[in-house]
């Protein structure tokens, strides 16, 4: 073994993590020599780290750690507008700043946009008045209160364990009063707890039930996509294998759901990819924990599983790159091109030394609904290997803009498409 | 004992009433005036990094996390009194580790232990901490195992889910070992 594919031996070692058993291994009794060179001895791998033998690679280690975005947002003059790329055409200002933990996007009938938090506490409404937007709380307290839909006048709000909702809510944006709790048949788990909800042309509240773990047997009940009806009865699972979706939307044609899928951890730099799946059967079963994208079983939980089991993504969306929230493109402000093509928001990978994510993806479909191609839309949040910026959600307005919401800068930013009106400012 | 009562009401006296300088003795009759807390189930703050201070006493603040004392002298604090007081705070020297020599078995437990779950990976090499992550060596023994037992039990709310991922597979007894052999490094 040369001294560099010992170095990435040992790497890999750490990366897998397996107990440390090459700490204790002595070495095998040489073979009686029969000719040839004999194999050379395994030695225990080095350490950069004198007398830690648990830190094989200390430099590798520390870009492969998690990534906590601020608790205060950035003050608006600091936003990254200026740094930010679309295709010739399309421009992208501030919507509104000052959210801190911006994720999910909904539009309430009278136009209210509502914005979620998971990491904080609270659900914002930004009201354009006269040019002039108005971001105001709406509700606090809550536990990672992710999760928005809206139906008829009523928001309603997907905690960690409850779904509640608030009626009438853009009739009374100043005095909401508390949500109403509809549903809470949810175990409390904090790994994967928070939920994605969106309103199906069925009617009912679609929510995820994300596995309490990176990798692991999920519980019955979790690691699927559900849906229930408004008063929250009729619970009802949707779709199983699910590891952590935290965005689906329903093709504007066909009517099915399409959802993105969160990778396992921990496995390889490069696998495996997050997902975009298709629903084309209630309770079809995605793979999670036996087979990642559609091609190859888990190292620890896929021995005696086929991935022929299970149903297969409808495209690869890169390596840990955190695919959440998406939206089919609705609106007619944007060419034609993009009519009916889906808007995916990818968060950017942590679990990876070169980061990939931090933009917003095009994807286009054939007319069978399954996928064309995928590029690039909006990039720019990733410069060199860090985020300024990490977009979460995406937001198809009347008018045809979409808003996309950042939660490490805590704002909603508006792309818009030639000499359509620019809204306020 | 009676100075700290007293000082913990003056602690949770409205937070116009005090400057933040005045208030810092309050802290830090629980915490530890150099770093080191001397008071069972509360954590020595010495060489925490500032942003993982900042966002505690946010959660503390908006009651994201319900410690009723903590959410009690945050209360009405400005997002600049939260960054000064972080700040100040960041400032203490890192805690001495435990005195009394390590366990042999229970530190091999945990030499196996922390490169299978990755703890290296954000706390540090030297488990020294960094940005959002806390500083663990040198931490009470005390509270590093409430602590890892509210990340298990799901009853203490991450800013993130990092930390009950990582203890989803951690047992009881692996706890006890990582407690032991981290509040003995320096």
């Amino acid at each position: 073994m040369t001294a560099a594919l010992r170095a990435i031996a040992i790497a890999a070692i750490g990366a897998f993590a397996a107990a440390p058993s090459w700490a204790q291994q002595s070495p095998a009794p040489a073979a009686p020599a029969a000719g040839g060179t004999p194999m050379p001895i395994h030695q225990p791998p080095p350490t950069t780290v004198p007398g830690r033998p648990d830190i094989p690679n200390a430099e590798v280690n520390a870009k492969l750690r998690g990534i906590a975005p601020p608790p205060l947002p950035a003050p608006e003059d600091k936003l990254p507008v200026a740094q930010l790329k679309l295709p010739k055409g399309f421009k992208i200002e501030v919507f509104a700043g000052g959210i801190a933990n911006a994720r999910s996007l909904r539009l309430g009938d009278k136009g209210t946009v509502f914005v979620s938090n998971r990491l904080l506490d609270k659900v914002y409404a930004v009201v354009d008045r006269g040019g002039k937007r108005d971001v105001k709380v709406i509700a606090s307290g809550l536990d990672r209160p992710n999760g928005l839909a809206f139906h008829k006048g009523t928001l309603y709000i997907a905690e960690g364990t409850r779904i509640s909702k608030l009626e009438n809510i853009e009739d009374k944006l100043d005095d909401p009063g508390k949500p109403v709790v509809i549903y809470s048949d949810f175990l409390n788990h904090q790994s994967h707890g928070w939920k994605f909800m969106g309103l199906g042309p069925d009617e009912k509240l679609y929510v995820n039930v994300g596995s309490p773990c990176n990798i692991c047997e999920p519980p019955e009940t979790n690691g699927q996509i559900r849906r229930i009806n408004l008063d929250g009865g009729g619970a009802e699972v949707v779709a199983r294998g699910v590891r952590n979706s935290v965005g689906f939307d329903w093709h504007p044609v066909t009517r099915e759901l399409y959802f993105t899928d969160n990778g396992r951890d921990w496995l390889s730099e490069d696998l495996p990819n997050d997902e975009l799946n298709r629903v084309t059967k209630v309770g079809q079963h995605f793979g999670f924990p036996y087979c990642h994208q559609g091609d190859f079983t888990d190292r620890e939980m896929g021995w005696g599983r086929s991935c022929d089991e299970f149903e297969k993504p409808v495209a690869l969306l890169g390596p840990h790159s955190a695919a959440l929230g998406m939206r089919f493109y609705t609106g007619t402000m944007f060419p034609k091109e993009y009519r009916n093509a889906i808007f995916i928001a990818r968060h950017g990978s942590w679990n990876k030394t070169k980061k990939i994510g931090g933009d917003i993806i095009a994807v286009k479909l054939n007319r069978d609904g399954s996928v064309k191609s995928w590029e690039p839309f909006l990039t720019g949040f990733l410069q060199n290997n860090e985020y300024i910026g990490r977009p979460v959600d995406v937001l198809v307005m009347k008018d045809g803009a979409l808003l996309v919401s950042d939660d490490h800068s805590g704002a909603v930013y508006r792309i818009s498409y030639g000499n359509a009106r620019v809204a306020g400012r | 004992m009676i100075v700290a009562a007293a000082l913990i009401a003056a602690a949770v006296l409205p937070a116009s009433a005090q400057s933040l300088e005045e208030r810092l003795p309050a802290c830090l009759a629980c915490h530890g005036e150099k770093g080191q807390s001397e008071t069972p189930e509360v954590p020595s703050l010495g060489g925490m990094p500032e942003f993982y201070l900042i966002i505690q006493l946010y959660m503390f603040r908006e009651k994201l996390r319900a410690v009723e004392i903590m959410n009690d002298v945050t209360k009405g604090l400005s997002d600049d009194d939260l960054r000064k007081l972080a700040g100040m705070i960041a400032n203490l020297p890192p805690p001495k580790p435990a005195g009394d020599p390590a366990d042999p078995a229970r530190a091999q437990q945990a030499l196996e232990l922390i490169p299978q779950n990755r703890c290296n990976f954000c706390h540090g090499a030297n488990f020294a901490g960094d940005q959002n992550v806390p500083r663990l060596a040198g931490q009470r023994e005390d509270y590093l195992v409430k602590t890892l037992r509210e990340y298990k039990t799901n009853t203490r709310r991450g800013y993130d889910a990092s930390m009950a991922d990582v203890m989803y597979p951690i047992g009881e007894n692996d706890i006890l070992a990582l407690a032991h052999y981290l509040s003995r490094q320096r």
